[in-house]
């Protein structure tokens, strides 16, 4: 009897997968954290998860075709949201990204705009009837995506506003791009990038100086370019084998920025060398594989844009906070899924994969 | 069911193939990242994350001591504080700079400009607001330590000079080693590292100095220190105990009062300096913490020049003080018999020219004049006749045989030599021939010749002490002391001795200085700094006053002391500079006739409880 969906359908491998990562990220956070006055926080982080799985499993029990159904209204919520944080939110770091939920919890509602984006592009590229998109359907998908990168880059955060964007790229490439089109983009972009360039008088103060830091880090040691030197250093003391558990002195001692959070990377990489780095790297790329699998074996198309939409997401963030800390890509505050510290990240997660959950349980259904 | 949801396209695999691959080679690219920083340059960032974590910090040794001769205190060092800005965050300095600034005492304007002046050291590096902080200052700091976490107090050690200017010439002073010590030290040095730059402090710098020692800690990224690894203690520099007698060289330093010139007092048979002042002076205690540039300019281009030292640096015309080298040559080159008379009518004429004796317009000259009087009188016409017989090139000889054109050799940095002018040297020099009438003005200790204060006292012990000239230095118990010697008859030894015991004991030039039951000798000289024709012509300012000398020793014969005075513009040597002479000699003896007074009562049989005590310690001291 294959008709009902069922919990014992779930990818317990890429379940599996997912808990060994958090498992090493809390290890870390604890590692950061035990000798300072932020002791304690991977009680924290492991309460964050438990609610994220519980999330996963509500999620997975709504059929996703139900969710594509509901993706405008969504859509509508999702903005309106921003608008209100825009309004009302209060500032952390500079940045209007908070609503205080119940309980002293604040939630980023970026993170929110993540699952919508994912359910409304998927629902959009599966109304393409065709296995070719036009250049219409290109705009449309553009604009459904761009109206919240715009609202989440005036909070301002550019790192979350830009991980909006691969969703609509992978997106678009499944649903059958054209080659055209898809040179005329990469010519588009590659022709933006010097207008951005010349526009970057135009960004934000603290962006302009991560830019430059990005491009110059030995500049000025202990102004702007100090978060990624440390993190290189941090990285390159590890070694081949690490400095051992609790014991890097750039962690420890607090030179690492953020090392629980969006430098956790650097934390582990120095405290457990290349050999923890491989480790950890190589379950991520267990984790995308293992949702491409699942993309494979959906049921239609629109779990596959789900699916797609998930790894993109989770990609995307693993790819350029991994780049960060080695210092190839801008510090952007996009933190590494799984593993950083934070609550509504860590929900997020949880929940994108309990769609993918979804997706997985109902591919014999019908 | 809604029309999205129809099954009638097929799932994109290629392209989710496609996808997979390009995961795969992303995550190789950042493996390929990771390696080049992990395996390929993990040394180098070892370096750099021990750098961030450990710090080092000096600790300063203590600068030796410098003592006199009875091992009283000249100079000395103490720690002292002083106070830190750390300047890792701007804007909270800015904030809380009033409150800084009134509580250690500074202007706000004064902190801004040093806070300026820092701008381009890296932040890290902590600007020294106040090098000598007070108990208050230090209190200040230690109560605000929560709410003004910039200031942090760093001990330093401090050079003292406790009597300030007394002895400065000699002593000289430290300071902050220049970019030029830093690099011929090829790393011995840190920059702010206190150096020794004058004088003694430069001369035995190596002996004082000691070895700075070194805390290595272990910092946080705030820079708080979490423990310390090791601790290398500071080896405190040594001692030195000069060969200077406070006592003397406090009556020198009153007698010279404010005059310009300088003193130096020796014992002619060991050359160990009992007193050295050169005026004006300096305090060198304003160059202990820091000196600020507009003060150090301001000493360093006085006219006055107060940083030199005139005892060892002042090239000046001897005056009559040369005569003494004149009546040496003449008595042992026997070019000359030594019944030699000379009439004396207050001037004579050489080569068409009048050169006038020191009397001319005062008396009607000192008539007959023998060699003995020539001496006692100090008359310039016996001895223009004498070099007029002698000629330059002996008179050269004698004076570089007597010490003079080249330097003692005394343990002090910058001594000058001089100059004994011959016919070779002006052909080197000026390229042209010597003329005849040169010789005359050197005879008398005038035209090109230049001597130091402390060659003319060598000088004449030398010549009393039967041509024994002992090296003058600074620092008791000198290694390698090698004293020179030249022959002098005894003849000439006595005879040249008894004019300078007539200078001062048969109303000669400096009757004035005459003591009792001391044979208390020696020379004066009233040295022209220019000729007397433009004297004449410009009439008598201060500028162009004669300078005073007087070299004296006791006692005639085989002299224990010798005390050469210079008083620039002091007119006459025998009537300005004696006196000087004289006090220090009769000081010198009054502490020698009670000492050995103290000796005599402390003899056994005046005392016998210290005579026990002796016996005692005798006992103690056997195996």
């Amino acid at each position: 009897m294959k008709d009902r969906p069922h919990v014992r359908d779930f990818d317990w491998t890429l379940l599996a997968i997912a808990f060994t990562i958090a498992g090493l990220g809390v290890l870390e956070i604890y590692s950061s954290t035990h000798a300072s006055a932020m002791t304690g926080m991977q009680w924290k982080q492991m309460m964050w998860m438990a609610a994220g799985v519980a999330g996963m499993f509500l999620i997975s029990r709504i059929d996703y075709h139900t969710l594509l159904d509901q993706a405008p209204a969504l859509y509508i919520f999702g903005i309106a949201t921003l608008l209100i944080v825009l309004a009302i939110g209060h500032s952390r770091f500079g940045a209007k990204r908070w609503v205080t939920l119940g309980g002293g919890v604040n939630l980023q509602v970026s993170e929110l705009m993540k699952l919508i984006i994912i359910i409304v592009l998927a629902r959009f590229f599966s109304e393409v009837r065709t296995d070719r998109l036009t250049l219409a359907d290109l705009v449309k998908a553009g604009v459904l995506t761009l109206v919240p990168v715009g609202l989440i880059l005036v909070q301002p955060d550019l790192g979350t506003a830009m991980v909006l964007v691969p969703v609509a790229v992978v997106g678009a490439f499944l649903a059958g791009i054209e080659w055209k089109h898809w040179a005329a983009g990469a010519v588009l972009v590659a022709l933006l990038i010097p207008v951005g360039w010349n526009m970057r008088h135009h960004l934000k103060p603290y962006q302009q100086q991560r830019i430059r830091t990005f491009l110059h880090p030995e500049e000025n040691p202990r102004g702007a370019g100090y978060q990624i030197l440390q993190s290189e250093i941090a990285v390159g003391s590890g070694g081949f084998w690490g400095k051992g558990f609790a014991k890097g002195s750039q962690n420890q001692l607090g030179f690492v920025p953020v090392r629980y959070s969006d430098f956790i990377l650097a934390a582990l990489a120095e405290e457990q060398g290349f050999i923890g780095v491989c480790v950890v790297l190589l379950l991520y790329l267990g984790l995308i594989l293992r949702l491409v699998d699942n993309a494979q074996k959906a049921k239609d198309r629109a779990g596959v844009f789900v699916v797609m939409g998930v790894t993109a997401i989770l990609g995307f963030h693993v790819l350029v906070n991994a780049s960060m800390v080695i210092g190839y890509m801008p510090v952007t505050g996009i933190p590494l899924p799984l593993m950083s510290y934070g609550g509504s990240a860590t929900a997020f997660v949880f929940l994108a994969l309990g769609l993918v959950m979804n997706v997985r349980m109902r591919r014999f259904v019908n | 069911m809604a029309r999205w949801t129809a099954n009638d396209l097929k799932i994109p695999q290629g392209r989710l193939v496609l996808v997979s691959y390009l995961s795969v080679g992303l995550v190789i690219l950042l493996l390929v990242g990771f390696w080049k920083l992990q395996v390929v340059q993990s040394g180098h960032f070892e370096d750099l994350a021990e750098r961030n974590r450990v710090r080092s910090i000096p600790i300063i040794a203590p600068r030796g001591a410098m003592l006199d001769r009875d091992g009283r205190i000249l100079v000395d060092s103490f720690p002292s504080f002083s106070i830190l800005l750390l300047r890792e965050d701007p804007k909270a300095i800015e904030k809380q700079l009033p409150q800084i600034a009134e509580g250690l005492g500074i202007g706000k304007d004064d902190l801004r400009q040093q806070l300026e002046a820092a701008k381009n050291e890296p932040k890290f590096q902590p600007v020294v607001i106040k090098p000598a902080a007070s108990l208050a200052d230090i209190a200040f700091v230690e109560s605000h330590r929560a709410d003004l976490p910039a200031l942090e107090l760093m001990m330093v050690q401090r050079r003292r000079y406790p009597h300030g200017s007394m002895l400065a010439s000699a002593i000289g002073y430290v300071g902050e080693v220049s970019a030029t010590q830093l690099e011929e030290s090829d790393g011995h040095y840190r920059p702010g590292d206190i150096v020794g730059q004058a004088g003694l402090e430069k001369q035995y710098n190596e002996t004082l100095e000691g070895t700075d020692g070194m805390r290595r800690v272990v910092v946080n990224s705030v820079g708080k220190v979490m423990r310390t690894l090791d601790n290398l203690e500071a080896i405190p520099g040594k001692p030195i105990q000069l060969t200077i007698d406070y006592d003397l060289q406090a009556i020198a330093e009153n007698d010279m009062a404010d005059k310009e010139g300088a003193v130096v007092a020796m014992d002619a048979r060991t050359g160990e300096v009992l007193a050295m002042l050169s005026r004006p002076t300096f305090d060198p205690n304003d160059f202990a913490v820091r000196i600020p540039v507009d003060q150090w300019q301001a000493l360093d281009s006085d006219p006055a020049t107060p940083l030199l030292n005139r005892a060892i640096q002042a090239q000046l015309a001897p005056g009559s003080v040369f005569k003494i080298v004149m009546a040496t040559a003449m008595l042992e080159s026997k070019a000359i018999p030594e019944t030699m008379t000379a009439f004396c009518p207050g001037y004579a004429t050489f080569y068409g020219r009048t050169f006038k004796c020191h009397v001319f317009g005062k008396t009607a000259g000192h008539g007959v004049v023998d060699f003995h009087q020539a001496i006692v009188q100090s008359c310039d016409i016996y001895f223009y006749n004498v070099g007029k017989l002698l000629g330059i090139d002996r008179i050269s000889y004698y004076a570089n045989a007597l010490g003079l054109g080249h330097r003692t050799g005394i343990d002090l940095p910058s001594e000058e030599q001089g100059l004994v002018p011959s016919e070779e040297w002006v052909q080197r020099v000026f390229h042209r021939k010597w003329y005849a009438g040169e010789t005359i003005s050197v005879s008398v200790g005038q035209g090109a010749v230049t001597t130091t204060p402390i060659q003319l006292a060598r000088m004449i012990a030398g010549v009393a002490g039967a041509g024994t000239f002992a090296q003058p230095h600074l620092l008791k118990g000198l290694a390698n002391l090698r004293p020179y010697h030249f022959a002098i008859s005894d003849d000439t030894v006595e005879k040249v001795t008894q004019g300078m015991y007539g200078v001062v004991n048969e109303g000669g030039t400096a009757a004035g200085a005459r003591l009792q039951n001391i044979e208390f000798c020696g020379k004066s000289g009233s040295a022209q700094v220019i000729g007397y024709d433009v004297r004449n012509r410009l009439g008598k300012q201060k500028e162009f006053r004669d300078n005073a000398w007087f070299v004296g020793y006791a006692p005639r014969r085989n002299p224990e002391i010798v005390v050469a005075v210079l008083v620039q513009s002091g007119e006459h040597g025998g009537a300005i500079a004696g006196p000087i002479a004289r006090d220090i000699v009769k000081a010198y003896y009054d502490k020698k006739n009670a000492r050995s007074q103290q000796q005599a009562d402390a003899s056994p049989g005046a005392q016998p409880g210290a005579a026990r005590a002796v016996v005692a310690t005798v006992g103690a001291r056997q195996p």
